[in-house]
């Protein structure tokens, strides 16, 4: 009988990086064992709440004996693995991604992708005028979140919140194959007729902005959103009692998003609908 | 049928304080120098009268401050909140068997358990991220059971779900006991070792064979027998529960009969193995715990003890009674027998969340003064004399809340309140200034520490550890340690100096609800929470929730059919106590005879007009969970669209 | 799980196939009327969630009876399942053999790919289009391979009912399309499968020995005929004897990697975790591959007597055969064999007596190449979107449902039944040092005798051609398939080995040879594979998502130009390309530039 829990010590296992060794617990991700030593490596689709799901490939790094290039989000490190982040080949492929998504996707809102479009001399006009593109339009069809689905890079990790590895609501999905792979509900419903609980957990995770908060959607819309002028404080939830942490972003004074932190050991980064949306009530001014 | 588009009241901020000179006139915007010197002549005049209603939603710091304020400027332990009205009953329940209140388990140690209960809760709505946790330890493995009149969200999730007759939980508790001591599964270790009232506890189940619970309960034998033996036999178990538990008239009963289980198999004291009562508001936790309620001084010591109130009277330099204080419910008795003539409420709403609402409404006015601190002109602040206009806690306010798994965690200000609003502690102190008492806080961290000074439990928790570790559990004794996310532990050492006090079987008895169904009042009606919306809707009300649709009765289909009702056709709903019009809703989680309503909308439909006011004799907590209505078509058919 | 359906409820038709699949409903809870039993107490639960691999099945159930998945439909058999239905949509959407949208009760497929396009498939489709117009009660669809080369151009009808009734027409004229698809019922029989085998009957033959000589519907003839002589050997040998046979021989995977079978197994047999699986790979799509289709159809029970040798060496008790969707006749002749085979004893319980227990469950593929792919095939059999998963970890390890998995193809298999028999260094003489064993070849287009042959491996590509009688004006040969490469005219010396295709910086693949001449612009054959690979990629990672469209844009634009004016749309498909090459997440990407660069490279294709 367990009467404390037994936390089992990891193994440590010695890899190489970019000719440096790396010593990392066994389990660790390529990607962990570079930020731990303060390689910067882009990505897109990888989350610190979620399980890797390593489809962006804008991660991808040089491994000796791999055919192909490896996902540095989900590639366990192993023992005497030689690895190197910043080959030609590397920067090829991420360049190559980079240009792919800009040239389909609006990656206006996505943070950090300019300037490694920069980096990687990333050209994504080059594909033409007539490069397909998903123009999708911005679907509102609530007044608590927006789908702008022309921003979506198809990450899954909405749907990977919204189903087993947090939310369990299963509300949205992966449809249709290829490039008309869409996020959508079932039948392809407004979210009002579907499982959707409105907890925001996608909003959360969304890299992009192609899932927003309808008061960050109206404010960009009317040109008033101002992330330098914003301050977050994180504080607890009103609501029950389970005492969720919130981190609240205020502009002039008006509560405009309410996120988590993810490493809080209540929520994860995640919450219910009335943590992230039931704030109204104290800006009711008059 | 489409959602029914109607926005809920909403409330706009109190930013001035509100006088009158008689209950007949509307209110006027005063100062709050006129506001605050009313207050102090209305309570100065009703001193021996007094009760201070505390807010389970405010911090932890303004509770310290608000029984502080009632027990040295007002010399009464008349202090209380709505936990009486939610989980007084479970405080109670695990104060008898352990001497502590709390939950024993931690949230993260339900992803690592094997067998959940979930008893009397809807914790997918109630509770959605503690029900993430629970998720975690379903998706690791865990079996899950629920015991629920209706078939919730969260029973959907269950292997077995039992679906029992409201108000029977102690017949499906005990038939569970015995089939556990029959199948020679109880844990006869831990019951001998750490556990007292065995024999008598045998004796007390003897009674309840399957059979019999199947005939009590409505749930076949070979279902309890299936969640007994999972309980048992699991070598980790938590049992979870909620309201469906504790809000009845015999809810500590109820409480004592699940721990009793957990004695029984050794499910307690463990990691992964405990009980966890979900808790309702943000804060209903720490409210107790900072003793604003009338039987225990902060940081749960006793204000029998001697020693205890000693410790108090030096600290705060003044006599506190030395008997319990009235609670929430006596208070509202207190009114009618007129004994109790001024109330101090902060940030409650009873004329909307007591059960027979109208009773607690008419009680109310008859009292001599009544002062209500809130950012909303709530129901209960149109009853006031004064209104002070206050900051939302957890918004506009720092300090600190206490969750349901006992973790201190600090509330911080992200905007400025509006108008004069003033927070709190601050208007606590200006009155108690004004009524002789000088407390000077610089800020809430003073406060804090005031109350670590005097609460061993909490010495531990400074505002930098707070932060440093996201909030720490009580008890945390240490500012360098922290101790185990369990509680009692202690039941489990060898050397029975450390393991203490024995845990004690609770010896009760089944009573079926009060509220009895018969010809005339032949359904029964439950009720609970919806997702989006919470308790008396005042909060939740403000945002645009597209799962909103305001209140209705739901009925199974069957009644639907039997009353000949559609969904949206508004009925009458009476009890024997009042009488409500709501629209129908079928839910195909319910059985014929049962029906369902939430209290989230009390300004379109007041169910607490029906609920029955049978409170629980131990905890004070009524029996919103049982009540006989009968449901009958409108002359003139409505629909709602 | 607390799961949302909406108002839409199933037809009695759709509520009686998802019925007959899975059986009556349980409890309401399930869709059941209400009992008074159900409202005290409800079973779910892990139980409940386990049924998610009978989704597929579901799928295909409703689709066969009705023609298209409704909503109604789709939430009873989510309710069923315990499914959460946006889950089940992305699934039903992901498979182009079905339709979440209503349409008529019969669809025509007509193959427009490589071999077919060749034989005039363009005009096919728009006369039968042009037939079957609104009205006719008939949905006229392009589809890529039909697996039916040897017979090209072809056309697929499935018409829904109960049962569903199948007809194919190849080579299909209109009128003969037109008639499978308004009469499948009294379209004529396809004709015998010993047609697609121009070596029928021929001494020497290994793996076709029996085909178009065996009575494919007959277990007696089948051992008759030799048939169980191996699998009576393998308990003999006992499964450490049989791997070590298998991996004497040098039998490698026949799907296109090459993997030697006998490590895979040993492998899978040495995982210290259990249950372990053994899945056959029949989801044959590569464009112009179809010897798979031929072996299921011409020797069924060869197939039910290699995965069973397969499963008992791995100690695998269950096995699966994922049978491509559009094979109704494999189908038919896999289902038959299977049944016969379990009404003999030689699947179930205790196979030839010898208790060892063992069972074959056929899963039907519903329209996608990627489902070819090893992880995607367990995602599609479990339930899930016929995603690839990433590797590591390898299926040996973490494969069907999570656990030990060895997946061979359907030909990879059937070797083994000749290196039991005749033993592995006797097999391993056959061929060459490093590409052992026989090989069989899927030989279309420009040719007098289409159909598979049978060769020795070191059979160089002039030889075959010639069996094949070669037609004049040989213009390119793609070797592989789509995913392959071609090679040019003067390249017969080019040894069919796996070792000498990739000395000469091509591919053997699946053992695609498709002959072109020169009336076929080479453009425009590029320009159909490029779209292939646009309409199968699954979505999945970004390389191939969007890289896969942005080279049919190149080729688009390249379609009438050459030299100069093409030189910068080349050099991007060449970037693009190797970018899909090195960095998609399966195959299906890093293949999908393969036989363009050939194309350019080889054959000089826009010079």
């Amino acid at each position: 009988m367990t009467v404390t829990p037994l936390g089992i010590p990891r193994r440590l296992l010695e890899f190489t990086i970019d000719g440096e060794e790396a010593r990392v617990p066994e389990g660790s991700t390529i990607l962990d064992a570079c930020r731990a030593a303060g390689k910067d490596i882009p990505t897109l689709c990888e989350g610190d709440t979620l399980r890797p799901k390593n489809a962006c490939r804008v991660c991808v790094v040089e491994v000796e004996g791999a055919r192909t290039l490896v996902p540095a989000c989900s590639r366990r490190a192993e023992p005497g693995m030689v690895v190197r982040t910043d080959t030609e080949r590397a920067r090829h492929s991420r360049k190559i991604v980079l240009e792919l998504l800009a040239s389909s996707v609006d990656l206006s809102t996505t943070p950090l992708v300019a300037e490694w479009l920069k980096e990687y001399e990333a050209k994504p006009d080059r594909f033409g005028p007539d490069a397909a593109r998903l123009n999708e339009e911005p679907k509102i069809d609530n007044d608590l979140y927006v789908r702008d689905y022309d921003k979506c890079i198809l990450c899954y990790k909405c749907v990977d919140a919204c189903g087993d590895q947090w939310q369990n609501s299963f509300a949205i999905s992966v449809t249709g194959r290829g490039f008309d792979a869409r996020i959508a509900v079932e039948h392809d419903a407004p979210l009002t007729d579907s499982a959707c609980v409105y907890c925001g957990n996608c909003i959360e995770v969304c890299p992009t902005g192609a899932l927003s908060f309808k008061s960050e959607f109206d404010r960009r819309e009317a040109g008033n959103w101002d992330e330098t002028s914003q301050t977050r404080t994180t504080t607890v939830c009103a609501y029950c009692g389970v005492g969720c942490n919130l981190t609240l972003h205020v502009q002039d004074n008006e509560i405009v998003k309410v996120t988590s932190p993810h490493d809080n050991p209540v929520t994860h980064g995640n919450l219910c609908i009335k943590g992230r949306f039931g704030y109204q009530h104290v800006q009711n001014r008059g | 049928m489409r959602k029914r588009d109607r926005t809920p009241k909403t409330y706009a901020r109190l930013t001035r304080p509100l006088v009158r000179d008689s209950r007949d006139e509307p209110f006027r915007e005063a100062s709050w120098e006129e506001a605050l010197e009313r207050t102090v002549r209305g309570l100065a005049r009703n001193r021996g009268a007094f009760g201070m209603f505390s807010c389970a939603r405010a911090t932890n710091e303004m509770n310290y401050v608000a029984q502080k304020f009632a027990r040295v400027v007002m010399g009464t332990n008349n202090v209380d909140s709505c936990n009486r009205t939610c989980h007084a009953p479970s405080v109670a329940g695990l104060s008898a068997a352990f001497g502590s209140g709390g939950g024993t388990s931690s949230y993260e140690e339900i992803e690592h358990t094997d067998v959940i209960v979930m008893w009397g809760s809807n914790a997918r709505f109630a509770h959605p991220i503690f029900f993430q946790h629970a998720l975690k330890g379903i998706r690791n493995g865990a079996r899950m059971y629920a015991v629920d009149p209706r078939r919730t969200s969260t029973a959907e999730w269950a292997e077995s779900w039992l679906g029992l007759n409201v108000g029977t939980d102690i017949p499906m508790a005990h038939a569970i006991g015995r089939e556990i001591i029959h199948a020679g599964l109880a844990n006869e270790a831990f019951v001998e070792r750490a556990t007292s009232g065995f024999e008598e506890y045998r004796a007390l189940v003897e009674p309840w064979t399957l059979s019999l619970a199947e005939k009590v309960t409505g749930v076949p034998a070979a279902a309890i027998r299936e969640l007994a033996h999972a309980y048992a036999r699991a070598e980790r178990a938590q049992l979870c529960w909620t309201l469906g538990i504790t809000e009845h008239h015999n809810g500590t009963d109820n409480v004592r009969a699940l721990i009793n289980l957990s004695l029984l198999t050794g499910h307690v004291g463990r990691y992964a193995s405990g009980l966890q009562p979900l808790r309702g508001q943000n804060n209903v936790q720490g409210g107790g715990d900072m003793g604003a309620i009338p039987n225990r001084l902060p940081g749960f010591q006793d204000i029998l003890d001697p020693e205890s109130r000693l410790k108090f009277e030096s600290a705060w330099d003044t006599v506190i009674q030395p008997h319990y204080g009235l609670n929430l419910t006596e208070m509202f008795e207190a009114m009618e027998e007129g004994t109790l003539k001024a109330v101090y409420c902060i940030g409650e709403n009873p004329a909307q969340s007591e059960a027979d609402s109208e009773q607690a409404v008419r009680r109310m006015r008859q009292l001599d003064f009544l002062v209500v601190q809130d950012i909303f002109l709530t129901r209960t602040a149109e009853l006031a004399d004064v209104v002070l206009p206050a900051t939302a806690g957890w918004a506009e306010t720092d300090g600190t809340t206490t969750n349901s798994e006992r973790r201190v965690q600090r509330v911080r200000r992200a905007v400025t309140p509006p108008g004069e609003s003033r927070e709190d502690v601050d208007i606590i102190c200006d009155l108690a200034g004004r009524l002789g008492h000088d407390w000077k806080y610089a800020d809430a961290e003073a406060v804090w520490n005031e109350l670590r000074s005097v609460s061993p439990d909490h010495y531990g928790m400074t505002y930098e550890r707070l932060a440093e570790h996201q909030g720490i559990q009580w008890p945390c004794p240490s500012t360098e340690e922290l101790e185990p996310t369990y509680l009692h532990g202690r039941l489990w050492e060898t050397d029975p100096r450390r393991r203490g006090r024995r845990a004690p079987f609770g010896i009760v008895q089944h009573d079926p609800p009060v509220d009895l169904t018969d010809e005339r009042y032949p359904i029964r009606l439950t009720t609970g929470r919806r997702l989006d919306s919470y308790n008396t809707g005042v909060q939740s009300g403000s945002f645009a929730s597209p799962l909103r649709r305001g209140e209705f009765v739901e009925l199974c289909p069957e009644d639907a059919e039997r009353y000949g009702v559609v969904v949206g056709e508004e009925v009458r709903v009476s009890s024997r106590r009042g009488a409500v019009v709501a629209p129908v809703w079928i839910d195909t989680a319910l059985r014929p005879g049962l029906a369902f309503m939430t209290m989230h909308f009390p300004d379109e439909v007041d169910t607490n007009q029906l609920t029955i006011e049978a409170n629980c004799p131990i905890a004070g907590t009524a029996e919103f969970k049982a009540s006989a209505i009968r449901i009958e078509k409108l002359p003139v058919v409505t629909y709602v669209r | 799980m607390d799961l949302r359906f909406g108002d839409s409820k199933p037809t009695d038709d759709e509520r009686a196939a998802v019925d007959a699949l899975l059986g009556p409903p349980e409890s309401s809870w399930e869709g059941a009327d209400r009992s008074d039993a159900d409202l005290r107490w409800a079973r779910g639960g892990r139980a409940a969630r386990d049924r998610r691999d009978l989704l597929l099945p579901g799928l295909h159930a409703i689709n066969d009876r009705v023609g298209w998945i409704s909503e109604g439909a789709l939430d009873y058999l989510c309710r069923r399942l315990t499914v959460p239905p946006a889950e089940a949509y992305g699934v039903a959407t992901f498979y182009a053999m079905f339709s979440v949208r209503p349409r008529p009760a019969t669809v025509l497929q007509v193959c427009t790919d490589l071999a077919c396009s060749a034989a005039g498939a363009d005009g096919l489709c728009a006369a039968a289009g042009s037939r079957l117009g609104p009205g006719s009660g008939v949905t006229v669809e392009r589809s890529p391979c039909l697996g039916l080369c040897e017979r090209a151009p072809a056309a697929l009808a499935v018409r829904a009912g109960d049962p569903v009734r199948t007809a194919v027409a190849a080579p299909a004229t209109a009128e003969s399309a037109v008639l499978a698809a308004s009469a499948p019922d009294s379209a004529p029989e396809e004709p015998p499968v010993a047609r697609a085998v121009p070596q029928a009957g021929q001494e020497g033959l290994v793996l076709l020995k029996r085909v178009g000589v065996v009575d494919p519907s007959s277990l007696d003839d089948y051992r008759a005929q030799g048939g169980y002589t191996a699998l009576r050997r393998a308990f003999a040998l006992g499964p450490a004897g049989v791997i070590r046979e298998v991996t004497d021989s040098g039998l490698v995977g026949r799907g296109g990697a090459a993997f030697p079978t006998g490590r895979k197994w040993q492998a899978t047999a040495a995982q210290p975790d259990h249950p372990h699986y053994l899945v056959c790979n029949a989801d044959e799509s590569e464009p112009g591959t179809f010897k798979d289709r031929v072996l299921m159809e011409g020797d069924p029970y060869a197939l039910v007597e290699a995965m069973t040798i397969a499963a008992y060496a791995t100690g695998a008790h269950r096995g699966y055969l994922y049978l491509r969707g559009e094979y109704p006749r494999a189908l038919r002749r896999m289902r038959h064999a299977v049944e016969q085979a379990r009404a003999r004893g030689l699947l179930g319980d205790d196979v030839l007596g010898q208790g060892y227990a063992f069972d074959i469950e056929i899963r039907r593929g519903a329209g996608a190449y990627i489902c070819g792919e090893e992880t995607a095939l367990f995602n599609s059999i479990e339930g899930y979107r016929g995603e690839p998963r990433s590797k590591p970890p390898f299926p040996v390890e973490k494969g069907l449902f999570g656990r030990p998995t060895v997946e061979n193809n359907v030909e990879t298999l059937v070797n083994v039944l000749p290196i039991l028999t005749m033993g592995a260094p006797a097999y391993a003489a056959i061929g060459t040092e490093r590409s052992t064993g026989p090989k069989l070849f899927c030989v279309s287009g420009s040719v007098a005798r289409p159909g598979i042959y049978e060769l020795p491996f070191g059979a160089t590509l002039g030889e075959l051609l010639e069996l094949a009688g070669v037609r004049p004006g040989l213009r390119a040969v793609l070797l592989g398939g789509a995913a392959g490469g071609f090679v040019r005219p003067d390249e017969r010396d080019l040894p069919l080995t796996f070792e000498g295709t990739r000395e000469a910086g091509t591919t053997l693949g699946s053992g695609v040879v498709m002959a072109f001449d020169d009336t076929v612009p080479l453009p425009r054959l590029l320009l159909r594979i490029a779209e292939f690979f646009r309409d199968e990629s699954c979505g999945q990672c970004v390389p191939c998502r969007v890289g896969t469209v942005r080279q049919e844009e190149a080729l688009h634009r390249i379609a009438d130009r050459t030299g100069a004016a093409a030189a910068d749309d080349i050099a991007l498909l060449r970037e693009v390309g190797r970018a899909m090459r090195d960095a998609s997440i399966c195959g299906l990407g890093q293949t999908a530039w393969n036989a363009v660069e050939s194309a350019i490279d080889r054959l000089g294709a826009y010079e």
